[in-house]
């Protein structure tokens, strides 16, 4: 946000650095499965950005003061690597990561059935190898990923996409670029059976009629996100093709 | 009875993923909202009857009582030991639950800790807290051989139609096995026979969806254990 620049985010053409228009975000890629030793993983790029997710549990809760007796707990932890942005990141939560990981453990919160597992603790890494803005985004649509394969009950998964505003234009899925010399950024999560809203922040100034049409675009979409992370957990299962049992 | 013909191909499905809307029963691992039924869990749809249900394709071994199960003493109390028996939750085993007299503090002379033992879930009550037993047939403390852990659901593919799998396996082999609902599986016998039968359990594992997996698993035995001039005479003309 605040920094100056007199780059040319979006020309006349409509057209942005990266090649892409207004209302088109990076290329997604989504892999599930990808860790052995964790119950659940996912890798997943938007972009530049790199992501890995990894989940564990339900499993006792280790500080027994967090249990609670009705439900399961799940306890995120976002991470960027020391590498993972062109000045070296200071190790360690700082704000931000503490910031990041409490809201994207509420936004799983809300999916995850966790009054299955009374007392237990359902873990979530998230470690970002490669940033290039939008990570909150790409570290949410990971992890409820890596969730579903982990085998965890929930009602939905959860796709995430950022929307913004660069150079007086409204745009979506904001790179580093516009992200850095941009106006606002606003990052939503949805529950796409409910169309439900679990995350949404905004950074930034824009009108009224601006965030009704980065909420409109980034809406559909999450709705993309999401048959791309659909796509991913089945492709897990897919090599034997199905078919009827022998048994 | 009728028999389950009406599951259309094996269709795999993602939570949130929209079962039925017509007025069929929300059967294991799906939840209903607006009358809707839609998946709780990833897994392969299922439609018996009037309920439709998802079966999972991984997850947490969820104990159920009267399930048979293979623990590893994790702790140890002066009344009871602490049981690892691969559930969100750990299973207290109670001095009043094994087949010997036990002084208390005195458990360090029967079981101790990474010990290996069978077990039958005694009860789990409403918030989720376990117990286990040993008192029952046929459970015990495991000594040798080794154990294999896999996905607690493919448990059923392990086991296959009334024991048909597990018991090619132990034909085949020559193995003791124990297939604990928990996906833990004991197996016993002759070093190259246990990793035969292991290699076979973690192809049953790995590809637990795919077609023909008796006659993969019978091949593969195969090939580890090439029929001996004696015993195994059977066997041959089966390549």
């Amino acid at each position: 946000m605040s920094g100056h620049t007199d780059m040319v985010l979006v020309d006349d053409a409509g057209m942005r650095i990266d090649g892409r228009r207004a209302d088109e975000h990076r290329r997604v890629h989504i892999e599930a499965g990808v860790l052995n030793n964790a119950d659940g993983s996912a890798y997943v790029e938007i972009g530049k950005n790199k992501v890995l997710a990894a989940v564990y549990g339900p499993r006792e809760c280790h500080p027994r003061h967090l249990q609670d007796s009705n439900k399961a707990i799940i306890q995120c932890k976002y991470n960027m690597e020391a590498f993972s942005v062109s000045d070296r990141k200071r190790p360690g939560p700082d704000r931000r990561s503490i910031e990041i990981s409490k809201i994207i453990a509420e936004a799983l919160e809300r999916v995850v059935l966790t009054e299955l597992y009374p007392r237990a603790s359902i873990d979530v890494y998230i470690e970002i190898l490669q940033a290039n803005a939008g990570t909150r985004c790409a570290g949410l649509t990971a992890a409820s990923v890596a969730l579903a394969d982990a085998g965890i009950p929930m009602r939905d998964i959860v796709p995430a996409i950022a929307a913004g505003k660069a150079d007086g234009h409204v745009l979506l899925d904001l790179n580093k670029e516009e992200d850095n010399y941009g106006q606002a950024d606003v990052p939503l999560a949805i529950m796409p059976s409910t169309d439900e809203i679990v995350l949404l922040q905004m950074d930034g100034n824009m009108t009224r009629e601006e965030f009704d049409h980065a909420v409109d675009m980034a809406f559909g979409a999450c709705h993309e996100v999401y048959e791309l992370q659909k796509e991913a957990l089945k492709k897990r299962y897919s090599p034997g093709k199905g078919g009827d049992s022998d048994e | 009875m009728e028999r389950r013909s009406a599951r259309p191909a094996r269709e795999i499905v993602v939570p949130g993923d929209l079962l039925d809307d017509g007025g069929m029963r929300s059967g294991n691992c799906t939840y209903a909202r607006d009358g809707r039924i839609y998946a709780g869990v990833m897994g392969i749809k299922n439609v018996y009857q009037d309920t439709v249900s998802v079966i999972p394709l991984r997850g947490r071994y969820m104990p159920v009582t009267g399930d048979m199960v293979i623990g590893i003493v994790e702790d140890l109390g002066s009344s009871n030991w602490m049981v690892d028996i691969a559930a969100p939750y750990p299973a207290p085993l109670h001095v009043n639950e094994v087949p010997w007299k036990v002084e208390f503090g005195d458990t360090s002379r029967y079981l101790n800790l990474g010990n290996v033992v069978l077990l039958k879930i005694l009860m789990v009550d409403e918030s989720r807290k376990i117990q286990v037993t040993m008192k029952d047939a046929g459970l015990r403390k495991i000594e040798g051989g080794r154990l294999v852990e896999i996905q607690h659901t493919k448990v059923p593919r392990v086991i296959g139609k009334s024991g048909s799998m597990i018991q090619m396996i132990k034909n085949m082999t020559d193995c003791r096995v124990f297939v604990g609902q928990n996906g833990r599986i004991w197996v016993d016998g002759d070093e190259d026979n246990i990793a035969a039968a292991t290699a076979a359990i973690g192809l049953i594992d790995r590809e637990a969806q795919s077609e023909n997996l008796t006659e993969k698993v019978k091949r593969l035995i195969e090939e580890k254990l090439p029929p001996r001039d004696g015993g195994a005479s059977d066997e041959e003309g089966l390549q």
